[in-house]
């Protein structure tokens, strides 16, 4: 993944697997962010990434359990954030076929938090392993002078 | 986040006011489901002018009563969304199934 610099700014967190962590989380990192010149229009998209991906974490990683583990982790390069999503939960096992828009194995959702992960951020990696938990590494690139 | 109802004809008028994720969104389903319930519109107009945040949480509540509405013959109008949450409604296609109306309840006067 991009951004494999040197890191400037680093800043991680963890919480228990409860819903109302979703908007401390989302709000952590876009704060962390606003520290280097982002559009408005770019934290709200870091915003919604972190939101999916910590809510998929509550939700899927861990099913709605609230005694799991959730860490954020943010560093700064020069390049960019790179943002990491982490659960020790229940893991993935298809990951190509659960990144696919519309996916989803709850009926009552849409399958579109992956999808809104790679419209808004410019690179996603997931990695997971059954009964083992899922990352989700997102790379956000800065445009222009930003973070040198 | 804070919900408010009120029946204008057929027009069951919601207004959405704050953050709608994983934390709220289980509350405004429960909140539509009862008002639903409750005064049988014709049309949901979902007032989303005061919604600051929304994720695919809040999507999915969404798309959920649009589908019992339609089921019912109804639908659903979503009104005045603030930038973030039109691109929601864009890039999940939401905005191809529902209208998206540029009016609150003061202005709109009925939808056709
Ligand atoms: N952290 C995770 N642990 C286990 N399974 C996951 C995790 N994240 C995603 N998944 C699986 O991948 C699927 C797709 O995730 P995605 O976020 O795209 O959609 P969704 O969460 O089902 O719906 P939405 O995000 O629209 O509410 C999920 O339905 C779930 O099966
Ligand atoms: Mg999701």
């Amino acid at each position: 993944m991009a951004g494999e610099a040197q890191v400037k700014n680093s800043m991680a967190l963890e919480f228990l697997s409860l819903p109302e962590n979703v908007g401390l989380a989302r709000v952590a990192v876009a704060t962390f962010a606003a520290q280097v010149d982002m559009t408005l229009n770019e934290l709200e998209e870091i915003k919604v990434a972190v939101s999916e991906a910590v809510s998929n974490a509550i939700i899927h990683g861990y099913n709605g359990e609230p005694q799991g583990i959730v860490r954020v982790a943010v560093e700064r390069t020069e390049a960019g954030l790179v943002i990491t999503v982490e659960d020790k939960g229940c893991g993935i096992p298809d990951v190509a076929l659960a990144m696919q828009p519309a996916y989803s194995t709850d009926p009552e959702r849409m399958g579109l938090g992956f999808a809104f992960m790679q419209a808004f951020m410019d690179e996603l990696e997931v990695t997971s392993e059954l009964n083992r938990g899922t990352r989700v590494r997102m790379f956000k690139a800065f445009k222009g002078e930003i973070g040198k | 986040m804070q919900v408010f109802f009120s029946m204008e004809g057929k027009e069951l008028w919601v207004r959405v006011k704050g953050e709608v994720d994983l934390e709220s969104a289980d509350a405004l389903r429960r909140e539509l489901e009862a008002s639903l319930d409750h005064a049988h519109p014709e049309v949901l107009m979902l007032d989303l002018e005061g919604v600051t945040f929304m994720d695919s949480s809040g999507l999915g509540v969404i798309l959920g009563r649009y589908r019992r509405l339609k089921k019912q013959g109804g639908r659903v109008v979503i009104c005045r969304p603030q930038p973030q949450v039109r691109r929601l409604l864009e890039i999940s296609g939401l905005s191809k199934i529902m209208t998206i109306h540029p009016h609150g309840p003061e202005t709109a006067g009925g939808v056709d």
